[in-house]
């Protein structure tokens, strides 16, 4: 353990400490470089003579789990050293600035903040997926890529909890760790294993983007966190009329205060986010006012204030996005029936999962003189109407199935960029059953098979013997 | 890589898919963990293959089974004595004098190798909660110490502020055992697991990154089963390898 706090310009094990981003009581992060990686790197170095258990069990914490990450959404894990010597964790720094730089431009534009949203719900339902829930989601852990997609980037897993591996924090402290405005109530109650917390902590920061104002305030103690249990929010269509009821909607269901009245997943809520017109309005949509005291004193008197330890939580597995990619133009009744009863089994067997139903309209009918465009809108409402009498034998109330019309040049490549942007879990679709056809134009569910990002179900409707 | 095998119990079935299992997975160093033999209807089988391994490199340290082959003991429950009776009288008088050689720990780097709590490795007491594992860990210095005899898969942490913590590991997940913590891996049985899960138990430990996997093997129960009927043993010994328990 050095007695002296490194500096710019050291060299730890080949890397060359560059400019400090950040030099806190208890770690420093510096840039880095190393001549074997090319990629801009960080370095975080905590402070060992601080003696501050919890800054010591969090960087254990992200050295353990970090590690275990692997895509887009997280910074690349590059190298660590323990506790023998100087500790350090070094990753792929990500260049640009985190979500805290717009907080002094709210409120943003409604469309912003549901697309900066999808973003980040797309990037937990990846984390949940490796089974880590961040429990720290909050603008300052949220950066984007420089590339095309700009995939949002969520950093410091210091107090994440990783399904699989022992927790640390919570074997360590009996107080919660995060951060006060943006906490679920579960979690100031104590409880660490539920994804859900991150929709929660989601929700605040997409209110706080829609209003310029934090739900719950910036409580100073814990008993100012778990008010929450209790008092609900100013709904945010109060604050800023201009908020569509839809997003509204979405905002509150995030803030529910029970996990299992939020979305089931990441997943889904990116998916409400991608599509506002398909959002179930319910009676969260119309409120305008907070609850009367009524209301807040019974929900206070009857809370359960045992900690929440242990409880199931939700996971991707039990509410899945199912996709089911219709062909209208060649579709035969035998497929057309297959396909509706393998969509049926997945949702009997899975009751929290949703059914996108998706349809590919060729640029061909999209192009760009007014004539055809207008000619090609009404196409595409034209194949709304055909999806929802396609899909009405399955008999899903609202709100569990939704319809797409996606445009592109082919039928492989929309289908597969819709299920990469909303975290599809699942696509059904049928093979194409000509094979003079498949042969002249290739199979497209041959490509989406081997491209997704997901499982695939491929339907072949048995043929009746002759 | 370290495979560590502990409880065989005269399973050859589990014995030899372990063995299989970690010699594909890169396994160079094997330590054999006590109670070789005891329950189980292959005694002499098993002798046989962990002292070829140790010809091999391999280490073996002393269970409690294995001592009550040459020197009786009062405090094993009917079913245990049973079959104690029954293994004494399959093995030849050299394997108790092999069995005689074996020690009650290992010591290996910051590790040590035990078949039951270290504190008093003699004692043969089980490590089965958070109580126990702390009177293990003030027994010994070793930063990680590696014990069997509970038949089911733990893993003990000592915070640098003195707490006790439990976790059940998933099988085939790699845990990080990180410095500063202190550590106690109670691997499961080969040839015998009571958490419910059938699979024959063994661990991979790897000394250059530190990490620990608790690995399940699939292995013939029926035919392990049919052997110890065959043998006249306890009917339950054979009954409960089919549900771990």
């Amino acid at each position: 353990m050095s007695p002296r706090r490194p500096h710019q310009g050291d060299e730890i094990d080949g890397f060359i400490l560059g400019r400090p981003i950040h030099q806190g009581g208890m770690a420093s992060i510096f840039e880095a470089s190393h001549p074997g990686h090319a990629i801009p790197l960080l370095m975080k170095l905590p402070h060992l003579e601080g003696g501050d258990p919890a800054q010591i069990v969090s960087f254990e914490m992200e050295q353990m789990i970090l590690p275990r990450l692997t895509g887009p959404h997280v910074p690349r894990f590059v190298a660590a050293a323990g506790f023998e010597r100087q500790p350090y964790l070094v990753m792929e720094r990500i260049p640009g600035p985190s979500l805290l730089l717009r907080l002094r431009e709210l409120p943003l534009p409604v469309d912003e903040v549901a697309q900066i949203g999808a973003k980040v719900a797309v990037a937990l339902s990846e984390l949940h997926r490796q089974r880590v829930s961040h429990l720290d989601v909050k603008p300052a852990n949220i950066l984007f890529r420089d590339t095309p997609a700009a995939e949002a980037v969520l950093v410091d897993f210091g107090l994440s909890h990783h399904g699989r591996l022992p927790d640390l924090i919570e074997e360590e402290f009996r107080i919660p760790y995060g951060t006060a405005p943006y906490m679920a109530p579960e979690q100031a109650m104590g409880q660490r294993n539920d994804p859900r917390s991150d929709l929660f902590a989601l929700g605040v920061l997409l209110y706080q983007f829609t209003t310029g104002a934090l739900p719950f305030g910036d409580p100073q103690h814990i008993g100012g966190v778990r008010r929450r249990l209790w008092r609900d929010a100013v709904p945010p269509r109060r604050l800023r009329p201009e908020c569509p009821p839809w997003l509204q909607e979405v905002i509150l269901r995030c803030l529910e205060v029970d996990p299992a009245r939020r979305h089931p997943t990441a997943a889904q809520l990116a998916f409400d986010l991608n599509h506002p017109e398909a959002v179930r309005l319910t009676a969260r949509a119309g409120k305008k006012r907070r609850d009367g005291w009524l209301k807040v004193l019974e929900r206070r008197v009857n809370q359960d204030r045992s900690p929440r330890q242990g409880r199931p939580a939700a996971t991707a597995h039990a509410a899945p996005v199912v996709v089911v990619a219709v062909d209208l133009r060649e579709q035969t009744a035998p497929l057309a029936e297959a396909l509706r009863a393998s969509v049926g089994n997945v949702l009997r067997s899975l009751p929290g999962a949703r059914v996108a139903c998706v349809n590919v309209l060729l640029d061909g009918y999209l192009a760009s003189d007014p004539l055809q465009d207008n000619r090609g809108r009404s196409t595409r409402v034209q194949r709304l109407v055909e999806l929802r009498h396609w899909a009405a034998p399955l008999g899903l109330e609202e709100g569990r199935i939704t319809f797409h019309v996606l445009g592109g040049s082919g039928a492989a490549a929309p289908l597969l960029e819709y299920a990469e942007a909303n975290g599809v879990d699942h696509i059904v679709m049928g093979a194409r059953a000509n094979s003079m056809m498949r042969t002249m134009l290739g199979s497209v569910s041959g490509e989406v098979a081997a491209r997704a990002p997901c499982s695939v179900t491929v339907v072949r409707a048995r043929e009746a013997q002759p | 890589m370290i495979a560590i095998l502990s409880d065989i119990h005269a399973n050859r079935e589990a014995l030899s898919a372990c063995l299989a299992h970690a010699d594909s997975a890169g396994a160079a160093r094997f330590v054999f963990l006590g109670d070789i033999v005891g329950y189980g209807a292959d005694p002499a089988w098993c002798l046989r293959t962990v002292m070829d391994r140790i010809a091999h490199g391999a280490v073996a340290i002393l269970g409690n089974h294995d001592q009550a082959v040459f020197q009786r003991s009062a405090r094993m429950n009917g079913r245990a004595a049973a079959a104690m009776d029954w293994t004494r009288a399959q093995l030849s008088p050299d394997a108790g004098a092999f069995l005689k050689t074996l020690p009650l720990e290992y010591a290996d780097e910051d590790r040590l190798f035990v078949h039951a709590d270290a504190s008093d490795p003699a004692g043969w007491r089980y490590v089965t909660g958070p109580l126990e594992a702390r009177r293990s860990f003030e027994g010994t210095p070793a930063r990680v110490t590696v014990c069997g005899h509970v038949h089911v898969p733990r893993l003990f942490g000592l915070t640098a502020a003195e707490k006790c913590t439990a976790f059940i590991p998933t099988p085939g997940m790699p845990v990080p055992l990180s410095r500063p913590r202190r550590w106690l891996a109670v691997v499961g049985a080969v040839g015998q697991p009571r958490d419910g899960n059938p699979a024959a138990g063994y661990a991979l430990l790897d000394p250059d990154t530190n990490e620990m996997r608790w690995m399940r093997v699939p292995y013939d129960v029926e035919a392990a089963a049919e052997k110890i009927r065959r043998a006249g043993l306890p009917e339950s010994l054979a009954t409960r390898l089919f549900t771990g328990d």
